[in-house]
C-alpha cells in the first residue's frame, strides 16, 4: 500500500489554491501512475494464468500426438506359388518367410542404388515378427499369391525415436533390441522412401502390453475400466445423491441431527482424495475382502467421493424451484412427498443431470484413491468377457494407466502417458460440453 | 437355496402383493376408485413393501448371525487343550472352513455322495489326497478332530440354510397376508407409503456420516494397530524417514517431521504461486474487465481447475522439471548447480501453483463482488482512484473472505497426491533447498500402500497414521476456513 493515498491530506493545502482540472499537478501524476501500475498488475496476473494453460495444451498435444502415430514400412512384396509352396513345406516356416522378405527388400534397395547388408535377426530387431504375419495373411488370403501386394510393416519403438531424432547413433547399446549397425538399413529404407507414419489405431484399441514393448501398448482396457467404473459411480451415487438431497432439502426438520449431515457433507466435499483410497482399502478390501484392483472397488470409492459434489449441486437446483411450484401443488391437494416427486423433481432434473456430469468427469480424472486399491501397476492385457468379469477381474483405468506408463523406466512410455492424457482428456471435455449444452438448453429461469 | 434365488422368489411374492392389495382396495371401494382415502396404486405399493422389506432385512440378519452361531458352536467343539503351539484356534477355524468348502466341491462335483462327506473318518480315508482330486489343495494333513468340526459345520449350515429359507418365504408371505387383511376403504395406504420413502431418504442421507465414521474408524483401528508396534512419541517427533522393509519395522526409522516438512514447503511455494496471481486476476475480473473479457478470461482460468491431477503430475515430470533443471542444474542457463533432478520441491510447488490459481481466483472473485457497491461509490465519490479504493476499501472489506479462500488452496495443497509423487521425489529430507528433491505425507501414503504389503507390518501401517495426521490437519483447515467465509458472508447480507 503505497504513498500516494497517505500523503493526499497534508499535501493538499500546500498546492496553489486550486489546482487547474486541465494540468496534472505532481501527486495527481503519482496517484495515476499508481493506478496504471495497479491495473497493468492485474493484466499480468491473468496473463500468466492463461499462458500456463496455453504452455500445458501445447505441452500435451506436442508429447501426445506422436502417440497416435506409428511408424511403418511399406514395403510391396510378390510371393510365387513355388516360394509358398517351398516355405509352407520347411520347418520353419516363419524363418522361411522372413527370408523370402529379406531377399525382396534387397532387391528393392538394389533398384534404388543402395547397398547395406542386412539379415533376418536385423529385420526381426527392426519390424518384429515379419514372417509371422506375412505367413498369416498368405494363408488367409491364397488368391494373392502370385500377385503383388503393399505390406505396412510397423517399426519397433526404437527406430521411431532414432527417426524422430531422440536416440542418437552413440546411445545405442549393441543388444538384442538394437544394433548401432542396424541404422545403417533403416537410413536406406529412408533413402528408399518406404518409411512412412500411419494412425496407430492399436493405441487407441489395444490392450498394454509388458515393459518390453512400448510401441504395442494401447489403452482400450484401460478405457473399458474406467466405463466400468464411472456405471458403478452412476447407478450409485444418482440415486443416493438425489434422495438425500430431497430429504435434506424438503423434508428435514433443523435438528442436530440434519445439521451433522450437512456439515459433513461439506466436510466430505473436502477431504483429500488419497483419504477416500484408504478407505477403499481399509473397508471394501481388507475388512469385506472384495478383490483387489477391480472396478467394482474402485466405482465405490469414486462413489463417496462424487457423493458430495452430487448433493451440493442437486440441492442447488431444488433451491432453485420457485416455492410458488411447491405451494400450487399442495393447494390442489397433493402430498408433500407428491409435491416433490412430480412437480419439484421433473423440475430440478436438468440441474441434477449437469451436476451429475460434471461429478462424473471429476471421477474419471481422479487417480490417487486408485492407486491404492491396486489399479496402478496391473497390466491390463485383456478385456473383460462380460459384465461380471468387467467389474470384478483386475483392470486397469484410463488416469491409473497413464500413472503406470509414467513410472516405468522405459522413455518411449512417455510419450503413450501424454497420448493417453489427449484421450483422458477428450472423455473429460465431451463430458463438460454436455452438462453445458444441457444447462444452457434446460436452464429456465424463474 | 441360493441367496439370489430366496430375493427372487420374495421379489415375485412382493410383485403379487401389489396386485393383490390393489384388487381388494377396489373391490372395497366397490369399484370406484373415489370411495378410497389413497390412490389405488398405493394400497398396491403397500402390501408389496411389506411383503418384500421385512422379508429382506430378515434375510440380511440371517447372513450375518448365522456364521457367528456356527463358528461359535463348531469352535466349542475343538479341545482348547489339542491347539498345537504355535497355532491359534482361528487358525484350526479357517482349516476347518476351508476343509468345510472342499466336501462342498466334492459333492458339487460329484467326486463322493453327501453321505460320504458326512461319514468319512479320517482314520479310512486321505481327506486331504481326496479334496486334492477336485482341485482343494489343503496345506496341511486333515486332523480328526478337523474334519468331524467341519462335517458339523456343514450339517450347521445345511440347517441354517433350509431354515433361512423357510423364514424369509414365512416372513414375506406374512407380511403379504397381514397388510392385505387390512386393507378397507378407509385405510390410509398413501401415509404408509410415503413414511416408508421418507424413511429411504433418511437413510440415503445418512450414508455421509456413515462415510465419515467409515474414513475415521479405519484411520483410528490401524493407526492403534501401528502404535502398538512403534512409539508415538518417534512418530511424531522423529527427524528421520527410512523405512526398512526387510527387518520387521525394527530397524524402520518413521519419522513424520520431514515428511511433514516437505508438504509444508511445496504448499508454500504453491501458494506463492497462486495467491498474487490469483488474487490480482480476481481484482481485474471484478473491478476492470470489460464484461466480454470477463466472459472469456474467468472460464479458461477454471478450466485449469477442471483438469485432472495426474496430468498435471505428469506435466511437471516431464515438462516443469527437465526445464528447471535447464535453468538451475548444472550446465544450465544460470551456470549454477543448485539442482540436481526434475523431481524436485520447486517442481512440484510450480505446477500445484498453476493448479491451485483458479481456487483463489474464483473464491476471491465471489468474495470480492460480494462487497456491497455502496462502499465503492462511497470511496470513488470522495475522489479516491479507483485502485485506492480496492486497496484502502474493498481488499480490507473482503479480507477474511480471502483469507478463508487461501486457507481453502492451502488445504488443497496439502492433500494433493498425484503431482508430488509424480513431481516432488521420493527421498525424505529436511533442507531448505527448494531444488532438492523431498518427499510429502501423501507420496509416502502412496508408497507404503501400493504393492503387495501385509497390513501387520508397521511400514504399511505407519500410512495409516500418515492418513489420520493429514486428515485432521485439512480438517481442521477446512473447518477454520469455511467457518471465516460464512461468518464473512453473514456480515454483508
Amino acid at each position: 500500500m503505497t504513498d500516494a493515498a497517505t500523503d493526499m491530506p497534508e499535501k493538499a493545502p500546500a498546492q496553489t489554491a486550486h489546482g487547474s482540472l486541465l494540468s496534472e499537478s505532481p501527486l495527481m501524476k503519482k496517484r495515476n501512475a499508481a493506478e496504471a501500475r495497479f491495473k497493468m498488475y492485474g493484466i499480468v496476473a491473468i496473463t500468466f494464468g492463461l499462458a500456463f494453460l496455453i504452455f500445458l495444451t501445447f505441452s500435451i498435444l506436442r508429447n501426445g500426438i506422436p502417440a497416435f502415430t506409428h511408424t511403418v514400412v511399406n514395403v510391396e512384396f510378390t510371393l510365387t506359388q513355388e516360394q509358398f509352396d517351398e516355405a509352407e513345406s520347411k520347418m520353419l516356416k516363419t524363418a522361411a518367410y522372413t527370408d523370402i522378405f529379406v531377399t525382396n527388400i534387397t532387391e528393392t534397395f538394389q533398384q534404388d542404388g543402395l547397398d547395406v547388408a542386412f539379415d533376418a535377426d536385423t529385420i526381426e530387431r527392426l519390424l518384429g515378427k515379419v514372417g509371422g504375419n506375412l505367413r498369416e495373411f498368405y494363408r488367409e488370403n491364397p488368391d494373392q499369391i502370385g500377385q503383388p501386394v503393399t505390406f505396412e510393416l510397423s517399426a519397433a519403438s526404437r527406430v521411431e525415436r532414432y527417426l524422430q531424432g531422440k536416440l542418437t547413433r552413440d546411445m545405442v547399446v549393441d543388444g538384442r533390441f538394437l544394433e548401432a549397425a542396424d541404422l545403417d538399413v533403416v537410413d536406406a529404407m529412408v533413402d528408399a522412401g518406404i518409411i512412412g507414419s500411419a494412425f496407430d489405431w492399436n493405441f487407441i484399441t489395444g490392450t498394454d502390453t509388458g515393459v518390453d514393448n512400448p510401441g504395442g501398448a494401447g489403452i482400450g482396457v484401460s478405457v473399458i475400466g474406467s466405463f466400468f467404473m464411472m456405471l458403478i459411480v452412476l447407478l450409485l451415487s444418482l440415486p443416493i445423491g438425489v434422495a438425500a438431497s430431497i430429504y435434506l432439502e424438503e423434508f428435514a426438520p433443523k435438528n442436530r441431527w440434519t445439521d451433522l449431515i450437512e456439515v459433513n457433507i461439506s466436510n466430505l466435499a473436502a477431504v483429500p482424495s488419497i483419504v477416500f483410497g484408504i478407505l477403499g482399502l481399509a473397508v471394501f478390501i481388507q475388512f469385506a475382502h472384495l478383490p483387489q484392483s477391480a472396478p467394482l472397488v474402485g466405482g465405490l470409492v469414486l462413489t463417496l467421493m462424487t457423493l458430495p459434489t452430487i448433493v451440493i449441486s442437486t440441492r442447488a437446483s431444488l433451491k432453485s424451484v420457485p416455492p410458488s411450484i411447491r405451494d400450487a401443488a399442495l393447494g390442489v391437494g397433493a402430498s408433500k412427498m407428491q409435491s416433490v416427486f412430480h412437480h419439484v423433481l421433473p423440475l430440478a432434473m436438468p440441474g441434477i443431470l449437469t451436476g451429475t456430469i460434471i461429478g462424473l468427469a471429476q471421477a474419471l480424472g481422479e487417480t490417487a484413491p486408485l492407486l491404492l486399491i491396486g489399479m496402478v501397476g496391473y497390466v491390463a492385457r485383456e478385456y473383460p468377457d462380460g459384465i461380471a468379469s468387467g467389474l470384478l477381474d483386475p483392470n486397469s483405468a484410463m488416469p491409473a494407466q497413464i500413472y503406470t506408463w509414467a513410472a516405468r523406466s522405459d522413455e518411449a512410455f512417455f510419450e503413450k502417458a501424454w497420448g493417453g492424457i489427449i484421450i483422458l482428456m477428450i472423455f473429460l471435455l465431451t463430458m463438460n460440453i454436455i452438462a453445458i449444452i444441457l444447462r444452457r438448453k434446460f436452464e429456465r429461469r424463474w | 437355496m441360493s441367496n439370489t434365488l430366496i430375493l427372487l422368489i420374495v421379489l415375485v411374492i412382493g410383485v403379487l402383493g401389489f396386485f393383490a392389495g390393489r384388487a381388494r382396495a377396489m373391490a372395497a371401494a366397490g369399484g370406484d376408485r373415489r370411495n378410497l382415502h389413497s390412490l389405488p396404486n398405493y394400497y398396491g405399493a403397500n402390501t408389496a413393501l411389506n411383503a418384500i422389506v421385512p422379508a429382506g432385512i430378515a434375510l440380511a440378519v440371517w447372513l450375518i448371525v448365522q456364521p457367528f452361531v456356527i463358528n461359535n458352536t463348531v469352535s466349542g467343539m475343538i479341545d482348547q487343550e489339542a491347539i498345537a503351539e504355535g497355532s491359534s484356534l482361528g487358525l484350526i477355524m479357517s482349516d476347518v472352513r476351508r476343509v468345510a468348502e472342499g466336501l462342498d466341491v466334492a459333492v458339487a462335483e460329484g467326486a463322493m455322495t453327501e453321505e460320504t462327506a458326512a461319514d468319512m473318518r479320517t482314520e479310512f480315508t486321505d481327506v486331504r489326497e481326496r479334496l486334492a482330486e477336485v482341485g482343494v489343495a489343503l496345506g496341511s494333513g486333515v486332523t480328526s478332530e478337523t474334519l468331524q468340526a467341519a462335517q458339523r459345520y456343514r450339517e450347521m449350515a445345511w440347517t441354517g440354510n433350509w431354515l433361512k429359507t423357510l423364514v424369509v418365504i414365512a416372513i414375506s408371505i406374512g407380511g403379504l397376508a397381514l397388510t392385505w387383511r387390512l386393507i378397507t376403504r378407509d385405510y390410509r395406504a398413501r401415509n404408509v407409503v410415503e413414511k416408508g420413502v421418507l424413511s429411504v431418504l433418511i437413510l440415503a442421507a445418512s450414508i455421509a456420516i456413515l462415510t465419515t465414521v467409515g474414513i475415521v474408524f479405519s484411520l483410528i483401528f490401524n493407526t492403534y494397530e501401528f502404535f502398538k508396534l512403534y512409539p508415538a512419541a518417534d512418530f511424531f517427533f522423529g527427524l528421520n524417514w527410512s523405512p526398512s522393509f526387510s527387518g520387521r519395522g525394527q530397524s524402520s526409522q518413521l519419522g513424520i517431521l520431514p515428511l511433514l516438512w516437505g508438504t509444508l514447503y511445496i504448499s508454500l511455494i504453491a501458494l506463492l504461486v497462486a495467491v498474487p496471481i490469483g488474487l490480482f486476476s480476481a481484482i481485474y475480473l471484478s473491478e476492470y474487465a470489460s464484461k466480454s473479457v470477463r466472459a472469456i478470461a474467468k472460464p479458461m482460468l477454471e478450466v485449469l481447475a477442471g483438469i485432472p491431477t495426474i496430468v498435471y503430475g505428469l506435466f511437471a515430470l516431464l515438462t516443469v522439471g527437465p526445464l528447471l533443471v535447464g535453468v538451475f542444474g548444472e550446465g544450465g542457463a544460470l551456470g549454477v548447480t543448485w539442482m540436481s533432478g526434475g523431481t524436485a520441491v520447486m517442481t512440484a510447488g510450480l505446477v500445484m501453483g498453476m493448479m491451485l490459481i483458479p481456487f483463489v481466483s474464483s473464491l476471491s472473485d465471489d468474495i470480492i463482488n460480494a462487497v456491497p457497491q455502496a462502499m465503492r461509490d462511497g470511496s470513488l465519490g470522495l475522489g479516491a482512484t479507483h485502485s485506492e479504493t480496492v486497496r484502502k476499501v474493498i481488499l480490507p472489506a473482503a479480507l477474511p473472505g480471502i483469507v478463508g479462500a487461501i486457507l481453502l488452496a492451502a488445504s488443497r495443497a496439502i492433500g494433493e497426491t498425484m503431482i508430488v509423487v509424480l513431481g516432488a521425489g521420493a527421498a525424505a529430507r529436511l533442507s531448505l533447498n527448494p531444488f532438492d528433491a523431498m518427499t510429502t505425507v501423501t507420496a509416502k501414503i502412496v508408497s507404503q500402500l501400493t504393492g503387495d504389503s501385509d497390513f501387520s507390518s508397521p511400514v504399511a501401517l505407519v500410512a495409516f497414521a500418515l492418513g489420520i495426521s493429514l486428515f485432521v490437519v485439512t480438517l481442521g483447515l477446512n473447518i477454520f476456513a469455511l467457518y471465516i467465509v460464512r461468518k464473512y458472508r453473514e456480515q454483508y447480507e
